[in-house]
């Protein structure tokens, strides 16, 4: 079961980061990018990691792709526009060629054959990390609400309408 | 580390009423009413008088109390900066009420950021980890950011703020830097473990690397903040540029918050360190005193010119602080307590005189002062007297307990090139007091003191100058008072 589960979801993950790299539409890259993430998240469920799959949907699905949305759709960049072989892509392909080159050595080379035992479950239960956050750091914890709510608060007051100034 | 107490948060409750306030502000602007800026101004100075007095109820606990999971400290050293910023900012606030009503600006979120900036400084005073001392450093710079651009349809003021995020940021990502690169070495960041794991790790060779590397870059990250040189090349653009109230707040509680932390930091962590560090603040103090001085002679802005000129106080006060003596430290904290007096009046008086924002802060605006208003003439003589360091003034004592202070411990060379370039200085402050007094004014207008909240408050700090100057005998006690546990 948790085979196919893994075998789904790496089979989707590789799919929609292709399409998002192929797809000539920005929006629609940017829609497969979150199925790529989403994919990632469940593998981080089936190694034992819930939090971590928590974080990667809530941060790089939630926040950051969102935001590459509002900027494409604000910028409306429409697909198709740059068709052809170029010097951009052509470093593009070399650099993420020679990146995919560096961590395939480095899995089969240094980590082939060697036993590596996953990672604990005390290292990523959400016990001891709720207990650091809400005991040990409470005090940072709080401080950091504050220190958003200031910069929420600053987001409002240079974003806000000229004509609108006197209360 | 011990689970926390919930009785642990009524050491927090000024902290906690203030942070309400600011909140509370929020919820104001959405009103419809008439006179939100004196609603907003009122409620931010009822906070603040409230937080005074719970803190003065709390009052200061026999020994340090270290609570929170070592985050915490209440102690008479963190009792009297958090008065000093209580007061800075209440002063601020009074300072500001003309300033967003003539601009049309909202108060709301003003009065807010300044009490979450404030706020920020309260847990600095009492920051006992590197850790909570770096977050609310983060939340008095991002409101201070903001506060610095209020004034967003001027271009000064944008790029005041601008400047400031910019170089702010980079200065915090130094300090966070050096913050983590001595956990490396010691692994706590709780300022005693610090102090206490710091001498092991100096006698392993990477060891001592890692914490040479950290504490030189949190060295550099705070002399940043108290903008001495050659880290205070945004100071001049941001004095000038943001709105004058906010110039305030940043030259008097801003600074001060910043070196109640390099204090606190260098004293209760990297004690092991002292002859280290204390070389380099005599270096990085001789240059800012020299540099702060000279560059503040050729400005023909008045706020260029204090801003110069609170950077060369910045170099006084650091002398205090590399004597590493108690005398030092009772020193810097007088200083810096009067220094506030003085440079809420003097901004004060540059308020009064200014017009639309921006117009009226050059020298030749104050010449013949003294016949369109001669109360705030005299007011300004007394305060640029007690910034060059005269009798009967606040600033005379501040720069002579320094002084002693660092020929007691041996530093003299330092104390000598400090007399020296507070004789440059006498230059250019006496240079508006000719401009005020024996040159002709241009026009004739009476200089209007309409606004009874600002002249109120020139005089209370004129009144406190000439008091410190008479009298420092009271303040000279609480403070050699609040050092108690801190050595």
């Amino acid at each position: 079961m948790e085979m196919a589960v893994f075998l789904l979801f790496a089979a989707l993950a590789l799919v929609s980061s292709l399409v998002v790299v192929l797809h000539r539409n920005p929006i629609y890259a940017v829609m497969s990018l979150v199925v790529t993430f989403v994919s990632i998240a469940v593998m981080f469920v089936l190694l034992g990691a819930p939090f971590l799959a928590a974080v990667q949907v809530l941060v790089y699905t939630g926040a950051i792709l969102v935001l590459f949305l509002f900027v494409i759709m604000l910028l409306n960049v429409s697909g198709d526009s740059s068709r052809g072989f170029d010097l951009h892509k052509a470093l593009a392909a070399v650099v993420a060629a020679g990146f995919a080159l560096l961590l395939l050595t480095l899995f089969w080379g240094r980590y082939h054959g060697l036993d590596l035992s996953p990672l604990q479950e005390s290292d990523v239960a959400l016990k001891p990390l709720a207990r650091a956050l809400l005991d040990t750091y409470l005090l940072p914890f709080e401080i950091v609400g504050l220190l958003l709510l200031a910069a929420v608060t600053a987001a409002t007051v240079l974003a806000r309408r000229s004509q609108d100034t006197s209360s | 580390m011990d689970s926390i107490q919930p009785q642990e948060f009524l050491l927090l409750v000024p902290e906690i009423v203030l942070a309400s306030a600011g909140m509370l502000l929020l919820l104001t602007g959405t009103l419809k009413t008439s006179n939100g800026y004196r609603l907003c101004a009122a409620i931010s100075l009822a906070a603040l008088a409230l937080t005074a007095v719970l803190l003065l109820i709390q009052g200061i606990p026999g020994a340090p109390r270290v609570i929170l999971s070592g985050m915490f400290i209440v102690d008479g050293y963190s009792f009297f900066w958090k008065l000093l910023f209580l007061v800075a900012s209440a002063f601020t606030v009074l300072l500001s009420d003309r300033f967003l009503s003539d601009g049309g600006y909202r108060p709301a979120e003003f009065y807010s950021l300044i009490l979450l900036a404030t706020t920020g400084m309260l847990f600095m005073a009492s920051g006992y980890s590197l850790l909570s001392i770096w977050i609310s450093l983060e939340l008095m710079a991002l409101s201070s950011y903001i506060l610095a651009g209020y004034f967003k349809h001027q271009t000064k003021s944008n790029e005041a703020a601008l400047k400031y995020f910019i170089l702010g940021a980079l200065s915090s990502g130094i300090l966070v830097y050096g913050i983590s690169l001595l956990y490396g070495a010691t692994g706590t960041i709780q300022l005693d473990e610090l102090a206490a794991a710091l001498p092991a790790a100096l006698a392993l060779e990477t060891g001592s690397r890692l914490a040479a590397a950290g504490w030189l870059l949190l060295a550099m990250g705070l002399f940043f903040k108290v903008a001495a040189v050659p880290f205070h090349v945004w100071t001049p653009d941001v004095y000038e540029g943001a709105p004058t109230p906010v110039t305030v707040f940043l030259a008097t509680a801003s600074k001060a918050a910043s070196f109640a932390i390099l204090v606190r930091i260098f004293y209760q962590a990297l004690p092991a360190l002292a002859p280290d560090w204390q070389w380099i603040t005599a270096a990085i103090a001789v240059v800012t005193m020299i540099w702060g001085n000279l560059a503040a002679l050729t400005q023909t802005n008045v706020k260029r010119m204090l801003a110069y000129s609170s950077v060369a106080h910045a170099g006084y006060v650091l002398i205090g602080v590399l004597a590493a003596t108690e005398d030092g430290l009772w020193a810097v904290l007088f200083y810096l307590f009067a220094y506030t007096f003085i440079t809420i009046g003097t901004f004060g008086t540059v308020i009064l005189l200014e017009r639309k924002e921006y117009a009226g802060e050059t020298y030749s605006d104050y010449a013949g002062l003294a016949q369109r208003s001669p109360f705030l003439a005299a007011m300004m003589l007394v305060f640029m007297l007690a910034l060059t360091g005269i009798p009967p003034t606040g600033g005379f004592f501040g720069k002579i307990y320094l002084f002693a202070a660092a020929v007691e411990s041996g530093w003299i060379w330092v104390a000598v090139v400090g007399v020296l370039t507070s004789a440059i200085s006498l230059f250019y402050y006496i240079g508006i007091g000719v401009q005020m007094y024996l040159k002709e004014s241009g026009d004739d207008t009476p200089s209007a003191l309409h606004a009874p909240g600002l002249v109120g408050t020139i005089a209370v700090c004129a009144v406190i100058t000439v008091l410190l100057g008479i009298l420092p005998e009271p303040l000279v006690q609480f403070a050699k008072s609040s050092l108690v546990g801190l050595l």
